[in-house]
């Protein structure tokens, strides 16, 4: 597998904050074109090495690669604009930078979101939100979106709705997408790569490759409740195919497919 | 016609007071939107300090109440958010230990007598023409300074992260925003004093936002109801004999009450 065409690599990002690993030797790539979608559970580090990714943190090993003067357009988690600023939907899309009144009109059309463009900022929805700050993104002609959880906060209508709605741009635009979901059943569709992250990469591979996964079903299958309360520990690594590989460095002889947590 | 005879230290603190507005109503809406009002407060109580070492050095008192501002707005611009003690902990710990400190070194200067009242209300009665120079100045370099830093503050203040990703130089625009404030608690204090220097910024700023539907309306009409508070305190002064500082900060407060009345936009 070739790299060359990447918009962003990373390898063995590590982050330790107050003596705890977020992250450990995490490693990804997005092409353009293509779809990736971080899952994994609360505290697995996935809006950690997000920021790590855009540069919004150091982190204590590894290194991240762009593409020489990659444009990215960030949707950040759902959040809220202080109350004490009168802001229209118009002004917020311009702070993101030198757009046309035409153009900005446009893409919110684009985004079925045209009516919003005179309404304040408090006064809009969790999905209005979302296509708002999609909007955003995209009047910044993006090669790589990055989205925080965009899903958050929408019924499962609008989250397959929205997931349509990035598939689309990225086959509109060519655009590389790295997003981050706690719903994999639903963002399956419009994903090409799913990476399941826990501090450090679980598994990797096509959804439906990943759906079937034993780490991903651990994760996220029918004892999901006790989750919180499960402390493991690997003792192996996973290809591309999401098939069990020994490590190689870390641990001694190949432990197989009989690889244990604890 | 009767106003044109009012005495030369009334015109100068009439001036003065717009002086102030002008900038206090744009730099205010940053402090209300960024909730920052206690960073002004610590700013503010710094000012015994700078006071303090104004005189000790044989300064002029207002350039070292700037200097240990901006000191201050350094020391807040470079920190993380999330390292160490609560940003209001903090704060409070900046501000009290400077005040005492402050207070300490005029203490030691036994042949100043410094009059603590003209600081913590301020006299705007007693301006002097060389003192409504530098308010001129601030003006016009301090509003330059927000207009051209305007879009980046805001975007800052809407969303420091996607600001940050989308190619804004956060601590750049933070340290800028934060040495004008300094700049701001300098002037004001004379007018208005240490204590209500705060209010100047933030009763404006707030009672504008009912009748505002963006950003900038929010700024000139903080700038309007600031320099009519000026003009109302400084009559109510003249008619009642009421301290100044305080007769303008109160005329804030009214006019903040009058405006609730009113239906809110945006």
């Amino acid at each position: 597998m070739t790299h060359s065409s990447f918009l962003i690599r990373a390898e063995g990002l590590t982050v330790e904050r107050e003596g705890q690993r977020l992250l450990d030797g995490v490693g990804l790539s997005v092409e353009p074109g293509r779809i990736v979608t971080l899952v994994g559970p609360n505290g697995a580090g996935k809006t950690t090495l997000v920021r790590v990714l855009l540069g919004l943190m150091q982190p204590d090993a590894g290194r991240v690669e762009r593409r020489p003067g990659l444009v990215v357009g960030y949707v950040p988690q759902r959040f809220q604009a202080p109350p004490s600023l009168p802001m229209d939907v118009d002004a917020f899309l311009r702070l993101g930078g030198a757009s046309t009144d035409v153009r900005r009109r446009e893409v919110l059309h684009g985004l079925g979101a045209g009516y919003l463009q005179r309404r304040p900022l408090r006064a809009l929805s969790g999905g209005e939100m979302q296509r708002v700050l999609l909007a955003r993104a995209l009047l910044r002609a993006p090669e790589m979106l990055v989205l925080d959880e965009p899903a958050q906060g929408l019924d499962v209508h609008g989250q397959q709705e929205l997931y349509a709605l990035i598939a689309r741009l990225r086959d509109e635009t060519g655009c590389g997408v790295l997003m981050i979901s706690h719903d994999l059943h639903l963002v399956m569709a419009a994903t090409d790569e799913v990476i399941c992250l826990e501090r450090h990469v679980c598994c990797v591979g096509a959804p439906e490759a990943i759906s079937r996964h034993p780490e991903y079903l651990r994760m996220f299958g029918p004892d999901w409740e006790g989750f919180a309360l499960y402390q493991h520990r690997h003792d192996h690594h996973h290809d591309l195919h999401g098939n069990v590989v020994p490590h190689a460095r870390q641990h001694g002889p190949a432990c197989g497919s009989g690889c244990k947590h604890e | 016609m009767n106003e044109l005879l009012l005495p030369d230290f009334l015109w100068r603190a009439l001036l003065g007071g717009v002086g102030i507005a002008l900038l206090a109503g744009p730099l205010g809406c940053f402090v209300v939107w960024r909730r920052m009002a206690y960073f002004g407060e610590t700013l503010a109580h710094a000012s015994f300090l700078g006071v303090g070492l104004g005189l000790l050095l044989h300064l002029e008192p207002m350039l070292g109440v700037a200097a240990v501002g901006a000191v201050i707005a350094v020391l807040l611009a470079r920190r993380h958010p999330s390292e160490g003690l609560a940003e209001d902990t903090l704060l409070g710990l900046l501000a009290h230990a400077s005040l005492a400190l402050g207070l300490v070194v005029l203490a030691f200067m036994e042949d100043v007598r410094v009059d603590l009242f003209a600081y913590l209300f301020g006299d705007i009665l007693a301006l002097q023409p060389e003192e409504l120079f530098w308010i001129g100045l601030a003006d016009v370099l301090g509003l330059a300074l927000l207009a051209f830093m305007w879009q980046g503050l805001l975007s800052l203040t809407v969303h420091e992260e996607l600001a940050a990703v989308e190619g804004r130089r956060v601590m750049a625009l933070r340290l800028g925003f934060m040495l004008t404030l300094a700049v701001f608690v300098a002037l004001a204090m004379k007018l208005v004093g240490i204590l209500l220097t705060v209010a100047m910024l933030i009763i404006p700023a707030a009672a504008a936002r009912r009748l505002s539907a963006t950003p900038t309306q929010m700024a000139a009409g903080a700038v309007m109801i600031g320099v009519l508070s000026v003009a109302a305190g400084l009559s109510a002064s003249l008619k009642f004999d009421t301290p100044a500082g305080p007769s303008i900060v109160a005329a804030a407060a009214g006019l903040f009450l009058l405006l609730r009345a009113l239906p809110r936009r945006g």
